[in-house]
């Protein structure tokens, strides 16, 4: 069992948290916004081999985070509240 | 020199002491150019290879792949090929796949062991059960068989599952699909590799890329640890890895990668002579040849490129066996491993041409890529040779993301992630 960082709880199981995508994934906003802008906001993804900025949900407290981790090794990097930049 | 494999060839060969068997597929040097390059030495890219010289006559393929081949997915799964899904695209799909490998063995002269020994997706509840009936009702009309069976029907097929009246996945009755089975994995890839080679194709190994060479915004070849190469039609399959890729050729994928597990038993005398597939723990069993109990579950939960997998899920698939099959409770562990496998939105594969012209795509297939080998290489070859679809691709391109025309069968079939 690995344990991953809530920024407001501390260590916890793994199986406490769930992923949510990519960290700075911003939803389009207006009414004109292109197909293309669309797709990529909902399905096209970095999925990248290493570091990876995610977004987590810790589901016992119901927070969401940003976690730094590595895709390939596991390693957890980072972990912070979100920040004003990010929209769920 | 045994050239092609038979009872007979069997027979000269124990005369003459086993020394006449050659190598099954050569391992030449890369040349510097070739019609046609498929990235990627599994099942897919290796069917790719062999259908674009046996359907389209197009023989100056290499086929590079950075480990060995058959190494990735190809070797981690279950074995299990089936075609029970729900719309008729997926329909056209897999039942193209499901074809080609009952004619496989005699195809490639080379026995990739289908055993059709049936596969039953079981229904724990009334609700379940009507869903289970849409589902059979599907299949028909879609030209696919399938049956539904009763609690009787799931007893007779698979006597070991947990019937007692406390079961917390009791059998309400199931799906079942008679043509479904298994395949050797290995063999799958070495008989495509062997056959292909004999048409002419390079199967180059250890050999892996590490950039595309663009001109003029198109893919003009890729460069590798073993020197550039260069082609005008270049196909990927690379199953996990296709985000990676992507990045390399500058555009990205509906795609996030995760561990699948999977795990056999020591080898056990013969209990179980079906696929038996629970929707309620996720789990999915056979017994393969040698007599290991092969088992398989859902995704780990965390996006990973790590080949191993984690401990939880590992526990989840365990504890939903043993409420299956209570028998197994004193079966030993012999192996566990994980395959990374490429999860799409919809559950469905991207067949296509990518953003990067010249650069073609056959991923997306998540966890279900074996059972689908023999019908990804021939679309795939079909795009490399002709540039364009056909009807059976055309609706797997990529632009569905765009378009919204999802094929969703995480919802359709209900495949369990």
């Amino acid at each position: 069992m690995q344990l991953f960082p809530c920024p407001f709880c501390g260590p916890r199981d793994e199986t406490e948290f769930h992923y949510g995508g990519d960290a700075g994934n911003v939803r389009p906003d207006g009414a004109d916004v292109p197909i293309d802008r669309w797709a990529n906001y909902l399905y096209l993804r970095g999925n990248p081999k290493g570091a990876a900025r995610e977004i987590w949900v810790h589901m016992t407290c119901g927070e969401f985070f940003v976690m730094e981790r590595d895709t390939l090794s596991h390693k957890v990097l980072s972990s912070a509240e979100l920040g004003g930049e990010h929209t769920i | 020199m045994t050239r092609r494999y038979s009872a007979l060839s069997l027979f000269k060969e124990g005369l003459a002491g086993q020394t006449g068997w050659k190598q099954a597929w050569r391992s030449p040097e890369p040349k510097s150019s070739y019609d046609a390059i498929v990235i990627g030495g599994g099942g897919h890219g290796l069917a790719t290879a062999y259908y674009l010289a046996k359907n389209h006559n197009i023989t100056r393929v290499a086929v590079l792949e950075k480990g060995w081949i058959g190494g990735g997915n190809t070797g981690r799964n279950t074995t299990v090929v089936r075609s029970n899904y729900y719309y008729p695209e997926s329909v056209e799909l897999y039942g193209l796949a499901h074809r080609l490998y009952e004619g496989l063995s005699k195809d490639l002269n080379y026995n990739v062991m289908l055993s059709q020994r049936g596969m039953v997706n079981l229904c724990h509840s009334t609700a379940e059960m009507e869903i289970g009936a849409r589902t059979v009702n599907a299949m028909q009309i879609n030209g696919i068989d399938a049956e539904l069976f009763s609690p009787e029907d799931v007893r007779r097929v698979a006597p070991i599952y947990n019937f007692s009246p406390d079961a917390r996945f009791p059998v309400f009755g199931g799906i079942w699909q008679g043509r479904a089975g298994t395949a050797r994995h290995d063999a799958v890839a070495w008989g495509y590799a062997r056959a292909a080679s004999r048409l002419g194709v390079d199967i180059i190994q250890n050999c892996e890329i590490t950039d595309f060479i663009v001109e003029g915004g198109r893919c003009r070849g890729i460069q590798t640890t073993r020197g550039a190469i260069r082609a005008d039609r270049i196909g990927m399959a690379v199953a996990g890895h296709s985000s990676v890729l992507a990045a390399k050729a500058g555009f990205r994928l509906p795609i996030n990668s995760y561990a699948l597990q999977a795990c056999v038993s020591e080898p056990v005398k013969p209990v179980l002579d079906t696929v038996v597939l629970s929707p309620g723990t996720g789990v999915y069993v056979s017994q393969s040849d040698k007599g290991e109990i092969v088992i398989g579950g859902g995704l780990d939960r965390i996006p990973s490129y790590a080949q191993r997998g984690n401990l939880p899920t590992l526990e989840t698939v365990i504890a939903g066996l043993l409420e299956m099959f209570p028998i197994f409770g004193q079966l030993k562990l012999m192996r566990q491993w994980a395959g990374i496998v490429d999860v799409v939105p919809d559950s469905s594969p991207i067949i296509g041409e990518s953003p990067l012209p010249n650069l073609f795509l056959n991923c997306g297939w998540g966890t279900g890529g074996f059972k689908a080998i023999p019908a990804g290489g021939t679309l795939l070859a079909n795009l490399l040779a002709t540039g364009k679809h056909n009807d059976i691709s055309r609706p797997f391109d990529l632009n569905r993301f765009a378009s919204g025309r999802l094929i969703d069968e995480a919802a359709g079939s209900g495949i369990a992630h």
